[in-house]
Order: C-alpha cells, then sequence, then structure tokens
C-alpha cells in the first residue's frame, strides 16, 4: 500500500513541476487567445540560467533564481515583441506559426558552441539531497521544496490577477483589447507584463526542474512544454486554479500508468487524455462560458 | 506552348535534375576518382556524431580516425587518402542524408562509421544496396551486419555484439560478483539498449539468477520516479542500465533517491570520461571493449601517441575508431586497389590482425571475434580494470 502513495507523490512532484510551465501556458492564453508555443523554451533557457548560476559563477541559489527569472522575463517580453505583436490582429494561424518559429529559433540557437552548446550537462544539485520517511513513505526536501514554491507562486498569482491594477487590466484585456484601449488601458503594456510574469514562472520552473531531474540539455522544454499544455487545456486554458489541477491530474496519469501499467504507454495515454478532453469537453474540466479568463 | 505548361516543364526539369544530382548516377560506377596529376587517391568517408547527445563519442573516434591517417602517412599501399568527415547528429536520418551524400558526391570508396546502431543500421542498408563497403567501430547491434539471416555483404564492425556484451555483464553479475536478483531498464526505442537488456535477461536467467523486474522507458523521459520506486519495493542485487552515460547518469541519480542500492552494470554506452556523473556511477561495473591499464604493447603504443596528440587518455570509442581506421586501412593495401569491391573482400578475409583493441579476425558475419574487458567506475573519475572475458 505505501508504494501506491509513493507513486502518488511521484506524480505529485511532476504534476507540479508542469503546473509552473502550466500557468505561463494560460495566463498568455487568457490575456491574447494565443498558445505560446515557444514558452516551454524559455523554461530551458530559465534551466540554463539557473544552471550557469548556481553551478559556474558561485552565485547562491536565489540569486541564481533571480538572475534566471530576471532573463527570462526579458526574454518573454523580447518575443512578444518582436515575434507576436506585429501579428497581434493579422489571423491566428500567423502567430501560432510564429511561435513555432520562435520555439525552434531557441532550441537550435541555444544548441550552438558559442551559446549552451548542444551536449547534456549534469547538473550538481547546490544543496545535499535529504529523504525523509514518513510512515513507510519517502519524501525528498525537494518535493517539499517544490510543492511549497508552486503553491506561493499560485497564491501569488491569483493575487496579482485579481487584487492589483495590473492585474485588472489584465482581466479587461482578456475581455476585449479594443474596449480595454477606450477604457484607457494601455494594452501593450499589459500584454509585455503577462509575458513577462508567465516567462518567470517558466524560469522558476526551469530551475526547479533542472534540480529535481538534473540533466539538462537545449531540447529539455520540448516534452515538459507539451505535457504542460496540454495540462492546461485539461484544466481549461485560460484558467489559472485549472492549469494546476490539470497538471496535477497529468503528473499523476503518467506516474500511475508507468506504475501499474507499463511505463511504454506512459506518453500515449497523457496524449490521449488531450484528444478526450478536446472531444468531450473543449473548455476543460473547470471551462465555464464565462468571458472574463486571465 | 502556353506559359503555365512551361513552368510546369521547367519545374520538372529541375526536379529531374535535382534527383539525378542526388541518386548520384550510382555510387559504385564512378569511383575511379583520380587525383591530381594522375596519383591514385583512394576516399574514406568518416561518419560520426559531433553534435548532439553523444558528441564525445564522435569526437574521441574523429581524433583517432586522424591520428591513424597521419600515422599511415597518408597513404595505403600505392594509395594516396583523402578523406571526407559527416556529422550525423547521432539521428538516423541524417546519418541516411549524409551517407547518402558522402557516396553520391563525395564519391567516396569505403566509409568508417557511424557509431551507434541506430544510425549504423539503416546507414548499412544504403551501404550495402550502393555497394560500398563500411566500418563501423562501435555500433554493436547484431542487425548491422546480419539482417533477418541475411548477410549484408558490405558491413563490418570492429567492436563486439550486444549479444556478447550483455552476456558476459550476466556472467559477470553471476560468477564474479555472486548476485543472484537484478532488474533491467531499458530504452524502449533503441535498438542498442533493447539488444543488451535482452540478452542479460536470458543469459541471466540461464545461469541461474533471477531478474524481478523487467521495464522500458521512452528516450525523453527525464523522470523514472515511478519504475524506480517499482524496482526499489523489489530490492535487487544488481540494477542493469544499457544505455548511454546522460541517460545512466539521470536514472543512477534517481534510483539512488529512491533508496536503490543495487550495484550498477551497464554496457560500453557508459564510457565518456567528461560527461558521465561519477560521483554517481562510482562503484558500478560496464563491460567494454578495451582498457587503457592494459599491460600488452599495442595499448601501451596507442595510449601514449594518443596522449601526446590529444592530452588525454583515449577512451573505448577512441580506441575503436583507430582500429577501424586501421582495419579499412590495411584492407586497402591488402586488396592495392581503391575497388569497393575489392577492399569488401580483403575487410571479410582480415585474419590475426594486431589490433589495439585485441588480435581481430573477422567472422563470416563481418563481426570481429575478440574478448571484452570489465571496467569499475572510481569516484576520481576513471575507471579501473578488473577482468577480461573471453567468449
Amino acid at each position: 500500500m505505501e508504494h501506491v502513495l509513493d507513486q502518488i507523490i511521484n506524480g505529485l512532484q511532476l504534476g507540479l513541476m508542469y503546473a509552473l510551465i502550466a500557468l505561463g501556458y494560460t495566463m498568455v492564453y487568457g490575456v491574447v487567445k494565443l498558445i505560446n508555443f515557444a514558452h516551454g523554451d524559455v523554461f530551458m533557457v530559465g534551466a540554463f540560467i539557473g544552471y550557469f548560476g548556481f553551478q559556474h559563477w558561485g552565485l547562491p541559489l536565489p540569486v541564481a533564481i533571480v538572475n534566471a527569472v530576471v532573463v527570462c522575463a526579458i526574454l518573454g517580453v523580447t518575443i512578444e515583441r518582436i515575434a507576436y505583436r506585429p501579428l497581434r490582429y493579422a489571423p491566428k494561424i500567423a502567430a501560432l506559426i510564429s511561435a513555432l518559429g520562435v520555439s525552434l529559433f531557441l532550441e537550435y540557437f541555444g544548441s550552438l558552441k558559442f551559446v549552451f552548446g548542444p551536449n547534456f550537462r549534469v547538473v550538481q544539485r547546490p544543496f545535499e539531497e535529504v529523504r525523509w520517511e514518513v510512515f513507510g513513505v519517502t519524501i525528498t526536501n525537494i518535493q517539499v521544496m517544490i510543492a511549497v514554491v508552486v503553491v506561493l507562486m499560485l497564491l501569488a498569482l491569483q493575487f496579482i490577477v485579481y487584487r492589483t491594477k495590473i492585474g485588472m487590466a489584465m482581466r479587461t484585456v482578456s475581455v476585449d483589447h479594443n474596449a480595454a484601449r477606450l477604457m484607457g488601458v494601455n494594452v501593450d503594456n499589459t500584454i509585455s507584463i503577462t509575458f513577462a510574469i508567465g516567462s518567470a514562472f517558466a524560469a522558476v520552473g526551469g530551475v526547479l526542474y533542472a534540480i529535481a531531474y538534473p540533466q539538462i540539455h537545449p531540447f529539455m522544454g520540448i516534452m515538459p512544454g507539451l505535457k504542460a499544455f496540454t495540462a492546461a487545456v485539461l484544466g481549461g486554458i485560460g484558467i489559472i486554479p485549472g492549469a494546476v489541477l490539470g497538471a496535477i491530474i497529468m503528473g499523476q496519469v503518467e506516474t500511475l500508468t508507468s506504475a501499474f501499467l507499463s511505463s511504454q504507454l506512459r506518453d500515449a495515454i497523457a496524449f490521449f487524455i488531450l484528444i478526450l478532453v478536446l472531444l468531450i469537453r473543449p473548455s476543460g474540466i473547470l471551462g465555464k462560458n464565462e468571458p472574463d479568463k486571465v | 506552348m502556353c506559359v503555365k505548361n512551361r513552368k510546369v516543364y521547367l519545374l520538372l526539369v529541375a526536379l529531374l535534375a535535382v534527383a539525378l544530382v542526388v541518386t548520384g548516377c550510382g555510387g559504385a560506377a564512378s569511383n575511379k576518382s583520380a587525383g591530381e596529376g594522375g596519383e591514385k587517391v583512394v576516399k574514406i568517408g568518416l561518419i560520426t556524431p559531433l553534435t548532439g547527445d553523444v558528441k564525445t563519442f564522435g569526437e574521441s573516434t574523429q581524433n583517432a580516425f586522424k591520428l591513424a591517417l597521419e600515422q599511415a602517412g597518408m597513404k595505403a599501399g600505392d594509395y594516396k587518402i583523402e578523406y571526407v568527415i559527416a556529422d550525423d547528429r547521432n539521428d538516423a536520418t541524417e546519418a541516411v542524408n549524409v551517407a547518402t551524400k558522402l557516396i553520391s558526391q563525395d564519391k567516396v570508396n569505403c566509409i568508417i562509421g557511424p557509431l551507434t546502431s541506430k544510425t549504423t543500421i539503416p546507414v548499412s542498408e544504403l551501404c550495402n544496396s550502393q555497394k560500398i563497403p563500411m566500418l563501423t567501430n562501435t555500433a554493436t547491434n547484431p542487425k548491422v551486419t546480419v539482417d533477418n539471416g541475411k548477410r549484408k555483404e558490405y558491413a563490418f564492425r570492429a567492436c563486439f555484439i550486444d549479444p556478447f556484451q550483455g552476456a558476459v555483464a550476466a556472467k559477470f553479475a553471476l560468477e564474479n560478483l555472486k548476485k543472484k536478483t537484478a532488474a533491467v531498464l531499458y530504452d524502449q526505442g533503441n535498438d542498442y539498449t533493447i539488444g543488451l537488456a535482452n540478452v542479460f535477461k536470458e543469459s541471466f536467467e540461464k545461469g541461474g539468477g533471477q531478474v524481478v523486474e523487467f521495464l522500458a522507458y521512452s528516450k525523453d523521459d527525464t523522470d523514472f520516479s515511478a519504475v524506480l520506486t517499482k524496482i526499489a519495493a523489489k530490492n535487487p542485487d544488481i540494477l542493469y542500465l544499457p544505455d548511454y552515460y546522460q541517460k545512466v547518469s539521470l536514472i543512477g541519480k534517481q534510483a539512488r533517491e529512491k533508496g536503490i542500492k543495487a550495484i550498477f552494470l551497464g554496457g560500453d554506452g557508459w564510457d565518456s570520461p567528461k560527461d558521465l556523473d561519477f560521483a554517481t556511477m562510482a562503484g558500478g561495473y560496464f563491460t567494454n571493449h578495451y582498457s587503457a591499464d592494459d599491460p600488452r604493447p599495442e595499448v601501451k603504443k596507442f595510449v601514449e601517441e594518443y596522449k601526446a596528440k590529444y592530452g588525454s587518455v583515449p577512451d573505448a570509442l577512441a580506441t575503436l575508431g583507430y582500429d577501424a581506421t586501421n582495419l579499412m586501412l590495411n584492407a586497402i593495401k591488402t586488396a592495392n586497389s581503391n575497388d569497393p569491391e575489392k577492399i569488401k573482400e580483403a575487410l571479410q578475409n582480415t585474419k590475426d590482425f594486431p589490433a589495439v583493441s585485441g588480435k581481430i579476425t573477422i567472422d563470416k558475419d563481418g563481426n570481429p571475434i575478440k574478448a571484452a574487458v570489465i571496467l569499475q567506475v572510481q569516484p576520481d573519475k576513471t575507471y579501473k580494470y578488473v577482468a577480461t572475458v573471453t567468449p
């Protein structure tokens, strides 16, 4: 029985990792109705900047994380300005293709020798790993750290969206760009800030991921990115708690599939769920037909 | 003829032209590439991954290839050597692309490489159909030279094959380590790791051991907690991890976190003095092609020369790259021709060639008959020679 609990905790760790990435997908979609496929690669850049920080530049871990957050926030805003803003009133497909282009650019530019390099890097953990046995269930300090960070970030995001002026601006823009502009909201700035916050989350996710699964490479963002995107759709894209719920479900499905069915079915079942959700309930688990989504 | 039709016509001509260049007017037919001044030239292609997930393998191979050519004075018999190096990124499609380019555009007479089984299997098909002899340094899967019982006559290798490695590892675990239970974790999409895993299981069980878990993962997985929790529950003596260094390092770390105390055991894919996670994998054993500590004179000489040129101890990839290049040079010299057909004959008839990784005789399937060594990973980033196991 404790092995079932062990597996559920494994799934929770994976799910919470996905949640950090899914939050960025869902926020950007909420505000600009754009699926930012480059998000998984921003996550990769965050992992690399964090890794360079604590492993090569000798920064303490919190400073390394802040460093990664700043770099990724700037990267997110830059991507929006260069690749999405000029296409904002073009057909949706143009922005989607541009997003795929940015994604591939980041991957292959990152694999250049003078950028990150194409090889896999082993990440030395910046702190010792501790394992606790609680009633026969194994928990590590990394799992605790991930859980705490995700909960804090979720709370912070809810606070920003529902209790601050910029949050109000985001919610307004998500309803109607033009109406928001008429009401005096600076739409461009609001969208930039949304990208900055989403990318900052991806950066934190990237650093945590590199610590939890200690190996990084320029293509590491693809799979977690796709899974997190699936999670965001599953929970209801554009809905913040939905992203977390979807991510936790994805983590559990993957882990329990590997544990009790076969690890070979893991990805197949994960993506089969995406198809099912889109067929049966396209708005996602928490999705309603309310327009006010961020 | 109206404009539209003319456009279609021009497009067709252009396509035909491209098709002619790509299919290369037949590989073998146009290999009489004489060098400047009537000098007789043999052109060798090297396919190896210089970027991607196993790039350290590719770099070692390239170093050794160049060293062997230089030592031969860029000559084999009466023929001056020219070479072309192509990067396949350890990607099967890319490997076939560069092989096609080498054969049809560069008009090479023979090919060394590619390096891993997944790239070499499709390239061996191509070389066989184009009648260009190829000699892989390290692709250990049986399908490289024989598929469905059919010998690919133009495919050879300088290393032993997977069944042998899996069997040696099982034998070592049972007889030297005296262990009885093992768990196996392998990549479901990689011929190399599937081959090793299957033969290990078979030999380990035949030898009286018990395989308690036999689980797969896929190439892009980074989270192994579910399968490792399952393995931890069975508490095996041995965890057999037949994959390349980067994946093994990641699995090893997570395995220890899940409280798995088993001895790690693996294959030659572990051999990367730069990028293996030594702290995690220390104490683990793997089967390999050669050890730099081997006291034989061929080994000593090669290690010294390699060190003098590149400043590091050659790994198994470098050694096999060196052996493969020398085997090929020897074949060209014996045949004294740049005709792919004659080079192939000479390769097939290689007997007792004094290679660094042991005396090589090529058997009827294009595989060398030679011994394997067991190495142990040390925390100080070296490998300790443990034993030699003969077939």
